[in-house]
């Protein structure tokens, strides 16, 4: 993961002169430019840029619409959202669009919910990860390898397969309709404990050695000078992990039935379904969901990106 | 002894140094691994040993019989798992080279050294891959809807006429298309353009000094070496395509007609509002079976450098 460099603008300050791609320097060059009739003559190398330019402000506009139109489309009446021409300006129904979403699904509760089931499932998960990871690259013992290869082969298995026997196992344990069915389950992530085994394995075995002779107990040890050393891939583990349980919708679709328990893309779900649609609404609740993430987003691109490119790389 | 004299001061070696370098336990690694695995084996070996089993029965009025192969029989003459193969053939035929191809051509883009504010670029073409899988779904119907949806209202502005986008079988595979595209084009165009900036600036350099333009320089010397990234966002997206269940479920519901089922939904349909429990599994396990067939292929064929 080092070896690759996440931020393309911290390279740029640091080899300024060799920005440019070489065959394309001309357009650029100010000194040519200045160089009489030149002024109007044809640059491919430069059209050509302003052109792929021009495409990618396109595309940012495609991509930006959809985010707009949900924050534009959460401050007006349903019945405007669908006149001609649409609103392009925030109104002024906010505030009403939330207390109504309160009222029918009781928003305020499922976002709680929410991001109470995801914060637990994200740190046990995170932790258990980290653990395994830990042991399955600093310990040598028999049935190791199998582990290893059993987590393998789960990454290769999805998870409809499990949703029948998983069902019935939580209605016998009496789970259906609670908090643990949702967060307990898929605790167990390999991707995460590769993730993490791959952090662990170059962590120098001689300053465990010294932590034990020091004393240090296995899981002090653990704790206190292995964790912190691995903060990045575990930042980007956290991040991922936050972001998959935030989204996830079929297991909690079928484990919480009634709207106290119930997760954000469960209720927009309900929502959608009901016989007159509060679109307004449901573009409040689409924004308020996606707000937890958009934050995480911008304050960590680094590890969300490193997060996801977890299994690009080392395969 | 004379001999024993020299050794006379007892070193004490042997004592300290297991002191200092006590043996673990025998079971330290179990204290690491252990959670973890027990969790694997009672919420991941145990449902999925289950669901096989459960893949060869059927369940009747509280009573499970051995049927053997007959669940999985049953699938060749059932018109809505067929259907659902179909549509997932199409979007893996239609959407994943689409999404792949736009998402190259913009981390190419992205990677563009004369490009100011890399950063920000990267960082708005992320953002559908951010929101909630459900929220995009329900703000693309929001757009999409029939009678005064943003689409159709720029469609109708721009003098084409409105399109019933979600309830014709057609326009309905167009739009989860679409809208899949829109949420995870950007998401692939990140994960190449790490790939593409772990190849040296050097290597541009020294195609364009053999005489290579732009285009050559891409097709013959840096989309070759990033060929590995690219076959991860092909598995990853053609996994995720056999497994759709959040877009078309909020979407379309899987209509109209099953234009829009995928076998994952199917499945759900099946088993949790017929009760169908054995039917389920075994369309699960063939899932499974599709996923990993699908993915050896494209390992087989475009994993490895062609040999010249």
């Amino acid at each position: 993961m080092t070896g690759l460099r996440l931020d393309p603008a911290r390279r740029r300050r640091s080899v300024p002169a060799r920005s440019g791609s070489v065959p394309a320097r001309s357009g650029s060059d100010p000194a040519r430019r200045r160089t009489g009739p030149a002024r109007f003559r044809f640059d491919p190398a430069r059209t050509g840029r302003r052109l792929l330019g021009v495409l990618l402000l396109a595309g940012a506009v495609l991509s930006l619409i959809p985010f707009l139109w949900m924050a534009i489309a959460s401050t007006h009446r349903t019945g405007d959202l669908f006149h001609s021409p649409p609103p392009f300006l925030p109104g002024g129904e906010l505030l009403r669009n939330l207390a109504r979403l309160q009222d029918t699904v009781g928003f305020g509760r499922v976002m709680a919910n929410s991001l109470g089931i995801a914060v637990v499932h994200t740190v046990l998960s995170a932790l258990l990860s980290a653990m395994c990871g830990y042991g399955l690259a600093k310990f040598r013992f028999r049935g190791r390898g199998l582990l290893l290869g059993a987590i393998l082969a789960t990454m290769m298995i999805p998870l409809q397969v499990l949703l029948v026997p998983l069902f019935q196992m939580m209605a016998s344990l009496g789970w259906v309709n609670t908090y643990q069915a949702v967060i307990i389950p898929f605790l167990a992530n390999s991707f995460g404990i590769l993730l993490m085994r791959q952090g662990f394995l170059d962590f120098p075995d001689e300053l465990l050695e010294s932590a034990r002779i020091d004393g240090a107990g296995e899981l002090r040890t653990f704790y206190g000078i292995v964790l912190p050393c691995v903060r990045p891939q575990l930042g980007a583990l956290v991040i991922f992990t936050f972001m998959t349980q935030w989204n996830s919708f079929i297991w909690p679709l079928l484990m919480l039935n009634t709207e106290d328990k119930y997760t954000v893309p469960v209720a927009l779900n309900t929502l959608t379904g009901l016989t007159h649609v509060d679109y307004s609404g449901l573009m409040l609740g689409s924004l308020l969901a996606t707000l937890p993430l958009l934050v995480v987003f911008l304050l960590f691109q680094r590890q969300f990106v490193a997060g996801l490119l977890g299994g690009a790389l080392k395969g | 002894m004379a001999v024993q004299t020299p050794a006379a001061p007892p070193v004490p070696l042997p004592a300290p140094a297991r002191a200092r370098h006590p043996r673990r336990p025998r079971l330290t690694h179990w204290i690491f691994a252990g959670p973890a695995t027990v969790l694997f084996a009672v919420f991941f070996a145990y449902p999925l040993g289950a669901s096989f089993y459960q893949s060869f029965t059927s369940t009747e009025n509280g009573r499970t019989t051995w049927v053997g192969l007959s669940q999985y029989a049953r699938m060749l003459h059932d018109p809505s798992f067929l259907d659902s193969m179909v549509n997932t053939g199409l979007i893996l035929v239609v959407q994943v080279p689409l999404m792949i191809g736009l998402a190259l051509v913009l981390a190419v883009l992205l990677n563009q050294s004369w490009l100011r504010f890399r950063g920000t670029w990267r960082a708005v073409y992320f953002l559908p891959a951010v929101t909630t899988l459900v929220a995009y779904a329900v703000v693309f119907q929001v757009l999409l809807k029939t009678d005064g949806g943003l689409v159709n209202q720029t469609a109708t502005a721009l003098g084409l006429s409105p399109i019933d986008w979600l309830n014709d079988p057609t326009w309905a595979r167009v739009a989860l298309i679409g809208s899949m595209t829109w949420r995870w084009a950007g998401y692939n165009a990140v994960i190449l353009l790490a790939g593409l900036q772990s190849i040296g600036r050097e290597q541009h350099e020294a195609a364009a000094i053999d005489g290579a333009g732009t285009l050559t320089t891409y097709t013959k010397v840096i989309l070759p070496q990033l060929r590995p990234v690219v076959l991860f966002c092909v598995i990853t997206s053609t996994i995720g395509t056999l497994q759709l269940f959040d877009e078309n479920y909020t979407l379309t519901k899987g209509g109209p007609d099953d234009a829009t089922l995928t076998p994952v939904l199917y499945l759900y349909k099946v088993g949790f509002q017929q009760m169908d429990f054995g039917y389920a599994a075994a369309i699960a396990w063939v899932v499974v079976a599709v996923i990993a067939v699908i993915s050896f292929l494209q390992f087989r064929f475009f994993g490895r450098e062609r040999k010249r």
